[in-house]
C-alpha cells in the first residue's frame, strides 16, 4: 500500500489535531456508515412488536419460520422465538403450569380437557429488545447493543462466549450456539426489516397475533394498537424498557 | 532561576517520558481498537452492517403476488385473505429469485390444516376448531375445503 505526501500528511495531521476517539469517529462520519446504506435512515426508525394473546393459536409458525429464515440449529432445541402453553387451573395465577414442547416447534398436543374450570392460553416470546438491556450492560466487550434504531444485536466477531448476557437476560431470551460458541438471539430479523420486509414471524402468522412496528413512524399502525388496546411488557419491575407490547397479558405470564 | 535551568536536564527527562508514553498509546490505541468503535456507542459501528447483510429466505407477499396475481383475487373476502402466502406455503425466497429452478412444493393439507384448526383449549374460543379424526376420518381436508378461501357458502366451499 502506498501514501503519498498529500494523504501522509491529512493523516498525521488529524491525528495530532483529534484524539483517537475523535479521529476513528470522523473516519466513519467521512464514510457515511450506515447511514449510507440506500433507502434506510438508522435515525428514523425505533422498531418495536405487539402480541395479541387473544388471537394467538399456538400453531408454531413462528419458530419454525424463525429456525429457516436466521439458521437456528433444529437440535438440540434453541430458539430465537418459541410458543409457551399457560394452563392455570382455577384462577390461581400464583401457580400456572407452564409447557413448550420443542417450544412449539411441533405445535401442541392436546394435554388439558376443555371445560374444567381452568384457563389456557399461548404466549409467544422472544427477545423484548429492551431499551434499556440488562445483557448489553453486563458485556465486556461490547459485542452485544442497542442499535440507534433500537434493536438489540450481537457482533459475532467480538463475542468471547462468555455467558454473561444469557444470565443477565430476565426473559432467557439468550442461547450459545454450540457451532460457534458465540452468543445468537433475536435480531428482530434485522436483515429484512431494513430492507422493508417484516419479520420472519410476523410475516408467517396467520392470525396477526404478531405485529412489527416502527415507533417513529407517525403512520405505523402500532400506535393505533397502542392506543385502543391494554397493552403490558414483561416483567415491567425490571424497568428494562421493552418494546414487547402484550395485549391481553394475564397475571400469571412469568 | 539559574538552579531550575541548571537542572534543566531533568525536566526534558520527563518531558520526553511523556512524550514517548503519549505516542505509545496511541500506536496501541490503533492496534487495539476496532475500526467504527465508539461511533454510537460502546459497540463496532460496523457489526450492524454485518447484521444486515444476511440474505432472507422468505420473500414476503409482495415478491410473491408479482406473479401470483390471482391468488389475492381468490382469497379477496374470504377468512383467510389476510394470512401471508409463506405462511402456509413456507419460505420460498429461492423460488422467487429463480422460479424455474426452485418450485415450490404444494403442502399436505391434512398435515398443515391441523396445525391451527385442531381442537385445543388454549386456542381463543371462538377460533374454528374440529377434530381432525372425527371430522374428515383421514380425508385431506382440500376434498371439500377451498384452502384458499375455506368456510361455508359465497364459493367458499368446494
Amino acid at each position: 500500500m502506498s501514501t503519498d505526501r498529500r494523504e501522509f500528511l491529512a493523516r498525521s495531521g488529524k491525528l495530532l489535531l483529534l484524539t483517537g476517539a475523535a479521529q476513528v469517529a470522523f473516519e466513519a462520519v467521512l464514510r457515511g456508515e450506515p447511514e449510507a446504506a440506500p433507502n434506510y435512515k438508522i435515525a428514523d426508525h425505533w422498531w418495536a412488536m405487539t402480541i395479541d394473546i387473544e388471537k394467538c393459536i399456538g400453531c408454531g409458525n413462528c419458530v419454525r419460520a424463525c429456525k429457516e429464515e436466521n439458521d437456528v440449529p433444529r437440535e438440540p432445541f434453541y430458539f430465537r422465538t418459541w410458543v409457551e402453553r399457560y394452563h392455570v387451573p382455577d384462577g390461581e395465577i400464583e401457580r400456572p403450569q407452564v409447557d413448550s414442547p420443542n417450544g412449539g416447534y411441533d405445535g401442541f398436543p392436546e394435554k388439558y380437557r376443555a371445560g374444567d374450570g381452568s384457563k389456557n392460553f399461548f404466549v409467544p416470546k422472544l427477545c423484548n429488545h429492551c431499551a434499556h438491556s440488562p445483557c448489553v450492560q453486563v458485556c465486556p466487550v461490547g459485542a452485544t447493543f442497542e442499535s440507534p434504531d433500537g434493536v438489540v444485536l450481537v457482533d459475532k466477531t467480538y463475542c468471547l462466549g462468555c455467558r454473561y448476557c444469557v444470565q443477565a437476560c430476565p426473559y432467557g431470551c439468550r442461547y450459545i450456539d454450540p457451532r460457534t460458541e458465540t452468543v445468537d438471539k433475536c435480531s428482530l430479523c434485522y436483515h429484512r426489516i431494513t430492507k422493508g420486509l417484516t419479520t420472519a414471524c410476523c410475516e408467517t402468522c396467520p392470525t396477526e397475533a404478531r405485529v412489527l412496528g416502527d415507533l417513529k413512524n407517525p403512520k405505523d399502525p402500532i400506535h393505533e394498537f397502542l392506543r385502543t388496546h391494554k397493552v403490558q411488557v414483561l416483567k415491567p419491575q425490571m424497568a428494562t424498557g421493552s418494546k414487547a407490547y402484550y395485549n391481553g397479558l394475564d397475571g400469571s405470564v412469568r | 532561576m539559574g538552579d531550575l535551568f541548571g537542572h534543566r536536564g531533568h525536566l526534558v527527562r520527563v518531558a520526553a517520558l511523556f512524550a514517548a508514553g503519549l505516542v505509545a498509546f496511541f500506536i496501541l490505541r490503533v492496534l487495539f481498537v476496532p475500526e467504527g468503535f465508539g461511533v454510537y456507542g460502546h459497540f463496532r459501528a460496523g457489526a450492524i452492517e454485518e447484521n444486515r447483510v444476511r440474505p432472507v429466505t422468505f420473500a414476503g407477499r409482495a415478491a410473491c403476488v408479482e406473479c401470483h396475481s390471482d391468488v389475492p383475487e381468490a382469497m379477496k373476502g374470504g377468512r383467510h385473505a389476510a394470512i401471508r402466502c409463506e405462511a402456509c406455503h413456507g419460505p420460498l425466497a429461492g423460488h422467487a429469485g429463480d422460479p424455474a429452478e426452485k418450485k415450490a412444493v404444494r403442502p399436505d393439507s391434512k398435515v398443515l390444516c391441523a396445525r391451527c384448526h385442531a381442537a385445543n383449549v388454549a386456542r381463543p374460543a371462538g377460533f374454528p376448531q374440529v377434530e381432525p379424526a372425527e371430522h374428515s376420518a383421514g380425508e385431506a381436508c382440500t376434498t371439500c375445503h377451498a384452502a384458499h378461501k375455506p368456510g361455508l357458502g359465497e364459493g367458499g366451499t368446494k
